[in-house]
């Protein structure tokens, strides 16, 4: 079977977790993704934990193991002249050019758009930057949690009285990268009909404005009505049925809903007919803003929770349509049954870290395949690319290598 | 001079979406230009995305309503919600029952003169109104299916109903996040999965948009919400797949950066957030809060002392920033080369200078509203823009020129489908009863 992206060729400067995420999206549906990694250690994701077997080695990093799948590596050193003429010679030939680099990086090393476009005037150019390229806080810093505080989500996450929380880990860099590639192959497309590249401005700040979680309708919300989105509690939902997180007999499970409709789920769910055409539970003036009522509703929800495990509870919940899901650890993912039997854990062989369980394709394309292939070693490709396609001699490659060029 | 043509104008697409994951996909490509084509029902009012037809009182007395223009959800609450405003951005709206025959005639014209079917629909909805891919492909041999319910078409969970928040909980997200001293249960609605599957369901679509340009062929796609998911949480799979170990929540902290944490700040509920990256860094914040010593200190040497000794160090932190303004707090610091941002609420966003200088925020005119900004598309491309954010349409709003111009329907036969109810711009069970009726 065919990949969607045969035939495109991609430049990766990228580093990291947001940009490497964009283009091992490219790389896994078929792009021929280059990536150009610095001589001195190369990309800072090979440093970053977890490793196989607690080693911090450069290629037993598990994140960078994902991260990279697919990919061909070099070394290049773009502050030397060879680097840059070599860089010029890739891009030439290439569609794509995807860099996450501080905005002042590629213009101060000379290699900013119109260079690339006078070499090649089809190169899309998918520039990802904390703060965009351009105002105030461009040259600011920012890691995952400012990411996340600067976008207005932050504020409204966690305990009203505590401070404000960040999301797990560094979920924000790969949404990041996922909106890279949509952005990336939507100029691509444009450029095949209209002959001409451009230069694409991503600002984490604003993919985290415009478009985390439900932040964009709470802003509407707050201009309606000066009704700012708060930090609150589960016992902060407004009306008597269940909505977030709850123990159970075994472990945690969620919940949502809170719409009358679906009143009779719920009492099916928890096994209680008898409460469905109940107007105690069903008159508005009680199913909203009555906390007594929705304490005598809780003490029956938790009866049954204490009866039932996570799982057990997510199963009956989802069976009579009411929304919910049991709180997994990544033990409980690696043995979830639906994953299992969707094949979504697949096996890949690394020379090094050998073969190890990666999560599998993020969508199933039927006329066209997903690639499941490793992340390279540092400098794998360094002979494949410059030898066999830009025509250096092993004599050459000794030199570059003397001279810190590769 | 004319305005430089978007990627994707002239593809239409059929938008059959609901809640946020679908919806917020279909936004990205109309931001790229592809003409988008709300399917709706005037017999089945589609309240998960635009929200309730009929508010009732109670919901609207000790604060609700907040979802509305002034708190009011006016004659026609589904077309004012804050949330539709965003979901339906761009988007025209047709109306047609697709569970007549003649609905799914209509429907399956629009299919031939469409070149991508979106649907985020529960699994088991389109296959009960017998508009499956086979179906979807003999109208249109070159259409691209697109079907993301929330945990794919196949496998013991496929009927479960999914939202980004039960979503995040079996991916594991849910378990690796909240505060380290509280259990899970204080963890809160947060929906990162439906933002992400958004993206990707926009990512997957210009994939088989290019494949269907050089091909020929159109395909069908299917995605599972929670598996998109599952590939943001590279740290936590690894540390289980390479060393079958369990990560635990963190709170606000970061093994590779210390320390790091979000301080109070003066004002009314105002925070900073802060990150140490390295020694460096921290020498340099030693020096700005006035306390030196610190960075002399072998408990705060050197990363791994730092996060160990993050406890202490955290209350000498909060006594700095407490009585200074947050966003003055992420100049200084910045201005210091150290990682700081303010944690900013939704009051300030729309004043940040940062977003003005970019010209982030659009004017976006609301019938019977006025004007507001709303935040315009996530990301600029330097020679064709992408385009400016409209507003939500009213249901039924483009009936006219989807069933005319797009599919080529006469007068007389437009208004046999408006007799029919297929057309019309009021939910069939909000209509007045017809007179003579008894009751």
């Amino acid at each position: 079977m065919p990949f969607a992206l045969d035939g495109v060729k991609v430049v990766d400067l990228s580093h990291h977790i947001a940009g490497p995420y964009c283009t091992k999206l490219l790389a896994d549906y078929g792009a021929q993704v280059i990536k150009i990694e610095r001589p001195d250690g190369g990309d800072p994701a090979r440093r970053m934990g977890p490793f196989l077997k607690d080693d911090p080695h450069p290629e037993k990093s598990g994140p960078f193991l994902h991260l990279n799948t697919n990919k061909k590596s070099i070394t290049l050193n773009l502050k030397t002249e060879l680097g840059k003429k070599i860089l010029l010679d890739l891009v030439e030939d290439a569609d794509i050019l995807v860099e996450n680099f501080h905005p002042r990086v590629m213009p101060s090393l000379g290699l900013d758009y119109p260079v690339f476009e006078a070499r090649n005037r089809r190169i899309i150019m998918t520039s990802i930057s904390n703060f965009g390229h351009t105002g105030p806080y461009r040259d600011y810093k920012m890691s995952e949690i400012e990411a996340y505080a600067m976008g207005g989500v932050m504020h409204a996450t966690g305990m009203p009285e505590r401070e404000p929380i960040k999301l797990a880990l560094t979920v924000e860099q790969f949404f990041v990268g996922n909106v890279a590639a949509a952005a990336s192959m939507g100029a691509f497309i444009g450029a095949l009909t209209s002959g001409e590249g451009q230069q694409l401005d991503l600002s984490i700040m604003e993919m985290q404005v415009g478009h985390q979680d439900r932040g964009i309708a709470n802003l509407i919300t707050y201009q309606y009505s000066g009704q700012p989105t708060f930090r609150r509690s589960r016992e902060l939902f407004r009306t008597i049925m269940p909505n977030g997180v709850y123990p159970t007999a075994e472990g945690y499970a969620q919940f949502s809903g809170g719409q009358l409709a679906w009143w009779p789920r719920f009492c099916r769910m928890i096994d209680r007919l008898d409460l469905i055409d109940d107007p105690h539970f069903t008159t508005p003036e009680n199913f909203y803003n009555n906390p007594e009522v929705r304490a005598e509703v809780e003490a029956f929800f938790y009866e049954w929770l204490f009866q039932n495990t996570k799982q057990e509870a997510m199963e009956k919940a989802q069976a009579e349509g009411y929304l919910a899901g049991a709180i997994n650890t990544m033990e409980d993912v690696f043995n979830d049954p639906h994953l299992a039997a969707r094949n979504f854990f697949v096996k890949i062989d690394h020379p090094v870290s050998g073969t190890l369980k990666y999560p599998g394709p993020p969508f199933i394309m039927s006329e066209t395949s997903w690639k499941p292939g490793r992340a390279p070693l540092l400098g794998e490709h360094n002979r494949e690319v410059y030898c066999a396609r830009l025509g250096f001699s092993s004599e050459d490659l000794v030199r570059m290598r003397e001279q810190g060029v590769i | 001079m004319a305005s430089p043509r978007l990627p994707l104008e002239g593809i239409r697409i059929v938008d059959l979406t609901i809640v946020w994951a679908g919806p917020s996909g279909t936004v990205f490509l109309g931001d790229l230009g592809a003409e988008l084509v709300r399917v709706e029902s005037l017999q089945h009012p589609d309240v998960n995305t635009r929200g309730q037809t009929r508010i009732p009182k109670a919901a609207l007395e000790g604060g609700g309503g907040g979802q509305f223009p002034k708190r009011d959800p006016g004659d026609r609450p589904w077309e004012r919600s804050a949330s539709f405003q965003y979901s339906g951005r761009n988007k025209i709206s047709m109306t047609v029952d697709l569970e007549r025959e003649s609905g799914k005639e209509i429907f399956l014209r629009l299919v031939q003169k469409s070149d991508v079917v979106f649907s985020n629909y529960a699994a088991g909805t389109l296959e009960k109104l017998g508009l499956t891919y086979p179906v979807l492909r003999e109208a249109n041999p070159k259409i691209i299916m697109v079907y993301f319910p929330g945990f794919g078409l196949s496998g013991p969970y496929k009927y479960f109903k999914g939202f980004g928040t039960n979503m995040e909980a079996l991916a594991g997200l849910t378990a690796l996040r909240g505060y380290t001293d509280m259990d899970v249960t204080v963890n809160g609605s947060v929906f990162q999965a439906d933002a992400a599957a958004g993206a990707m369901g926009a990512f997957l679509t210009l994939l088989a948009l290019h494949h269907r340009n050089r091909t020929g062929k159109g395909q069908f796609i299917e995605m599972s919400q929670a598996e998109t998911t599952l590939h943001h949480l590279s740290q936590a799979w690894f540390q289980y797949a390479m060393n079958q170990r369990l990560l635990d929540p963190m709170g606000n902290r970061d093994g590779a950066a210390a320390p790091q944490g979000v301080y109070r700040c003066s004002g009314d509920d105002n925070w900073v957030a802060i990150t140490i990256e390295d020694d460096k860094m921290w020498a340099t914040f030693c020096d700005v809060i006035g306390r030196p010593e610190l960075s002399h200190d072998p408990r705060y040497a050197d990363i791994v002392n730092r996060y160990k000794h993050q406890d202490d160090l955290d209350p000498i932190i909060a006594a700095w920033t407490q009585d200074k303004r947050h966003y003055d707090l992420m100049h200084l610091l910045q201005g210091r080369g150290i990682t700081a941002s303010a944690v900013i609420s939704h009051r300030e966003i729309f004043d940040d200078p940062h977003l003005q200088a970019r010209g982030f925020f659009k004017q976006v005119e609301l019938p019977g509203v006025g004007l507001f900004p709303h935040a315009g598309p996530v990301y600029k491309m330097s020679k064709t823009p992408l385009k400016e954010p409209h507003r939500a349409p009213l249901l039924g709003e483009h009936n006219e020129y989807v069933y005319k111009t797009v599919l080529g329907y006469s007068e007389e036969e437009y208004q046999q489908f408006v007799r029919d109810q297929h057309i019309g711009d009021t939910y069939i069970d909000l209509l007045p009863k017809p007179q003579g009726v008894s009751p």
